[in-house]
Parts: structure tokens; C-alpha cells; sequence
């Protein structure tokens, strides 16, 4: 607990220390305010952005598009995941390719997506659920593939048919593996659809955030990643919620 | 009986087990002892019907075994196989579920076995909350709660230091005594063997074959004092003389140089 509290406080002055080096930077005006805008613009522009409809709008389309794409990649991610793992053959021809593609950067295919998809937010949810997807597919595989031998002759020995194999083995004893994989999909997600925005959309968060920039607008462009930053800080509370509690049980 | 793992290609499969031939008569306990990798865990998980021989066949009361028999044969593995995502009385219940045993009845006998290994006040502690020593003793009971004619018993004390173990072997002798199982039991130390079998029928290294069985008369519960007798050191002996060689030979075959 005081090691919690030490380290607490360590990250505060951190943050504290960034925060005053900004304000710092803004008031000597050593750094162009093109590049880095005083900390009172980018609050003040803060502030006006978050009472407009365009923010919520914007807010609401990411938010959406972030929540669709990560379903797929848990529902597609974890049933691949498993069906791989039903064959010892299966899991070492299919689990090298599978990290091997994850390997290679999706976003060569970001064009394909918006020829395949169009720029509205579809494309950007097949992106994020196929980023998402890898991370995924490979802890359930990992998890499904490592469950302990031992644990399976014991079921079998006492009589457990295959459905109670799954529920009382192999799903408790892999599921800590693919809850990781469900926190390493859902911040890619989060990130990749938030990429494919500001690449090429017509709305979103990230759109708001490249079109900021492409009119030279410092301040307000800041003023939505602050907003990401804030939402990223939010769901990473929240995921950390559920995990610790789906943990326990 | 013969078995031979098979990796794809005649190369590469292994004999593990040539033509053994064993009869454990009721109310037995016998053990398997010879070198590791003789094979002994491999016929005990065919005996269980967890692995299906190659050639050849286990019966149980003139039936053929084909598979796992809950209701008729238990295991208790090595180190602890207690699921550890259910607390102690989880892992009795779970291991009811599927034998359709009534809850009351299932409950009263994870009861008595618990409190007969001592373990009965960490009923709902997770495995992982327990010593290793106290892993194992609620595996045991696990197995004595089972109901089961049989028991086979896969090196049980093998991870415990030898104190532990050699309490834990008095405590096995006394429970079984009482219940009059037929147990089949994998070790490969030879002062256990000894102690707890009537009878202990020795393996030759790979492929395991039985090499010999050495009976041991001595009344059930057996004491500690049984291992002061001169006789509990000439049995042990004459097992070690039986294995030498054997053991030589396992580590030859481990290292390589007699591979044939």
C-alpha cells in the first residue's frame, strides 16, 4: 500500500512537472505557437468545443465505431481462437500464421478497406476489428493450447463429458490468458480507429483532429486530443475495472 | 499389453510398454517401481482406460476397459490436480457432477475424507492458498472420497520433501486399511514401496516390461516401526539389487548413447 502511494505520488509530480513545462514554453514563446499552443488556448478552445452539437456528434460516431469493430474482433477473435485449438495440427499450422500476419502493418491495407468499405465509418470498423482481431485470436490460442494436461485427465478420469470439460477446464483455465487478449485488442482498437479517422473519413474524433491541422488551428487540434486523452484514460479505468472483477470470479 | 506412442513414422514412435501381463487381485495395493521413463505412469493412465494400448487389453472384473469408469476407478495424480480456479469443496463437487451422486451424500463423504487427511477446517481455501503438502492431502482425500473400488495412484507424494512424505505414506496406510481398496500405486522411491505395498512388481527400463514382483507380509495399518526391522531393509535392498541395472540402463537411454 505505501509502495501504491509512493508511486502515486512520483506519477502526480510527473504530470504536475509536464504540465508546468508546457505553461512554461507558452509564456517565453520559445517553441513556435503553431506547434506547441499555450496550455490557455488549447484550454480555452477546450472549453467551447465540448458545449458544441459537432463535438458530441463527432464523439458519438468514434465511440460507436470503436464499440463495433471491437465486438467483431472478440466474437471472430475468440471463436477462431478456439476452433484452432481443437487440433493439436490445427494450432501449429494456423497459430505461426496467424502471428505472422499480425507481423505485418495493417494499415498498408487502409486503402483496401476504404475501396472495399467506402470512407464512412465502416471501413473503419472492418480496420480496428481486423487490428484488434490478432491480438485476440492469438491469447485464446495461447490460452486454449497451454491449459494443463494434467487438469484434462483428471476431468476425463471423473467422468466429465466434453461440454463439462470446456466449462469447468479448459474455459477457467484459459480464460486469464484471453482477457489479456481482450485489453491488448481493445487499446489497438481504440487506436486504429482513431487513425483510420484522421487518414480518411468524413467523421469522427480523429477526422476533427486532421482537419484541425490541415487549417492550421494548434489550439483546437490539441483541444480533441485532450478529449482522446481523457476517453483513453476513462476506458482504461474501466477496462481495468471489469478485468479485476471478471478475475476474481 | 503393449503400447507404443506413435509420432507419424515408425522412427520416431517409442515402445513404451512390452507385453506386461499383471494381475492385481482385490483388495490389493501394488506398486509399480522401476526407473523414470520405464512407462510406469503410461500403464497406469491404460489401467485408468485415459490411454488406449496398442495391443492388448485391461479388464476390470472380466470387463474390458474402454475408457474412463468414474464410478469404478480413481486417480490421484502427482503433485496436485485440484482445479485451481474452484476452492477445495468445489473440487469434491465437481468431481461428483457427472456420476449423478446425490449433493447430501456427496457432501458427507467430502466431509469424513477431509477430516481423515486433517484438511477438513480449509474447505473453502483455493488450492492455491495451501501448502503443497496440504495440496496434496486434500488430493488424496479427493481420491478416497471418490467411492471407488479402485485407486490408482500416479507418484502421489512425489513433490514433497521426504518427511512430509513419509508421514503422509503412515497416514495412506492407515486410511486404506480401513476402506480395503484395491490400489494401484506409481513411485519411485523405494522406501514407499516398501512400506505400503503388499506387493511391488518391478519395471525394466524402455520398453517396460515386469521384470519381477517381490511380495510383502506384513498386516495392514503398517507402522513406523516396520521400517526399523531388519526385514524392511533387506526387502528394500533386494528391490534396489532388482533395479540397478535397470537403472543404469534408463540413463544410458536418456542421455542417448544406447539408443537401438
Amino acid at each position: 500500500m505505501k509502495s501504491t502511494a509512493g508511486a502515486r505520488a512520483v506519477q502526480l509530480v510527473f504530470v504536475t512537472a509536464f504540465l508546468g513545462l508546457w505553461y512554461v514554453i507558452g509564456r517565453t514563446g520559445a517553441v513556435s505557437t503553431l506547434f506547441v499552443p499555450r496550455m490557455e488556448a488549447v484550454a480555452a478552445a477546450f472549453e467551447s468545443l465540448v458545449q458544441t452539437d459537432q463535438f458530441w456528434a463527432a464523439a458519438r460516431v468514434t465511440l460507436s465505431t470503436i464499440m463495433q469493430a471491437y465486438l467483431i474482433a472478440i466474437v471472430l477473435g475468440v471463436a477462431a481462437g478456439y476452433l484452432v485449438t481443437r487440433s493439436r495440427f490445427l494450432t501449429r499450422l494456423l497459430e505461426p500464421v496467424i502471428s505472422g500476419l499480425f507481423a505485418i502493418p495493417i494499415t498498408l491495407l487502409f486503402p483496401l478497406f476504404i475501396l472495399l468499405f467506402g470512407i464512412g465509418p465502416a471501413s473503419k470498423v472492418a480496420y480496428g476489428a481486423a487490428y484488434a482481431f490478432f491480438p485476440i485470436a492469438l491469447n485464446t490460442i495461447a490460452g486454449f493450447a497451454n491449459v494443463d494436461r494434467r487438469y484434462l485427465d483428471a476431468a476425463r478420469s471423473m467422468g466429465f463429458p466434453p461440454s463439462g470439460v470446456f466449462r469447468h477446464v479448459l474455459l477457467p483455465a484459459a480464460f486469464p490468458v484471453i482477457l489479456t487478449g481482450l485489453r491488448i485488442g481493445f487499446f489497438i482498437c481504440f487506436a486504429s480507429v482513431l487513425g483510420g479517422e484522421t487518414i480518411s473519413s468524413l467523421a469522427g474524433v480523429g477526422r476533427n483532429i486532421a482537419l484541425a491541422a490541415e487549417l492550421m488551428e494548434p489550439a483546437r487540434m490539441y483541444s480533441w486530443i485532450v478529449v482522446v486523452i481523457i476517453a483513453a484514460l476513462l476506458l482504461n479505468a474501466l477496462v481495468s475495472a471489469v478485468e479485476n472483477r471478471m478475475r476474481r470470479e | 499389453m503393449t503400447h507404443r506412442f506413435s509420432a507419424g513414422d515408425a522412427a520416431r514412435s517409442v515402445l513404451a510398454l512390452d507385453k506386461v501381463s499383471l494381475d492385481v487381485r482385490q483388495g490389493e495395493f501394488l506398486t509399480l517401481l522401476g526407473p523414470s521413463g520405464c512407462g510406469k505412469s503410461t500403464l497406469l493412465n491404460i489401467i485408468g482406460g485415459l490411454i488406449e494400448p496398442s495391443e492388448g487389453a485391461v479388464f476390470v472384473q472380466d470387463k474390458a476397459v474402454r475408457g474412463p469408469l468414474p464410478d469404478k476407478i480413481a486417480f490421484v495424480f502427482q503433485e496436485s490436480t485440484l482445479f485451481p480456479w474452484y476452492t477445495v469443496v468445489e473440487n469434491f463437487g465437481i468431481a461428483f457432477k457427472y456420476r449423478g451422486v446425490a449433493r447430501a451424500e456427496w457432501q458427507d463423504r467430502t466431509a469424513a475424507a477431509l477430516k481423515s487427511v486433517g484438511m477438513h477446517a480449509f474447505i473453502d481455501h483455493y488450492p492455491n492458498q495451501l501448502s503443497i503438502g496440504m495440496r496434496q492431502r486434500v488430493n488424496l482425500a479427493r481420491g478416497i472420497a471418490s467411492g471407488t473400488e479402485i485407486l490408482l495412484m500416479d507418484e502421489p507424494f512425489a513433490a514433497l520433501d521426504e518427511q512430509t512424505r513419509m508421514v503422509l505414506g503412515e497416514d495412506l496406510s492407515v486410511l486404506l486399511a480401513e476402506t480395503g481398496k484395491t490400489i494401484v500405486f506409481v513411485t519411485h522411491s523405494l522406501a514407499e514401496a516398501v512400506f505400503l505395498s503388499d506387493r511391488i512388481a518391478l519395471m525394466t527400463a524402455r520398453p517396460g516390461r515386469i521384470k519381477k514382483t517381490i511380495a510383502i507380509e506384513e498386516a495392514h495399518p503398517r507402522l513406523p516401526a516396520f521400517m526399523l526391522e531388519p526385514r524392511f531393509s533387506e526387502l528394500r535392498n533386494q528391490c534396489y539389487a532388482a533395479l540397478h541395472d535397470e537403472i543404469r540402463e534408463a540413463m544410458a537411454v536418456e542421455s542417448g548413447g544406447a539408443r537401438t
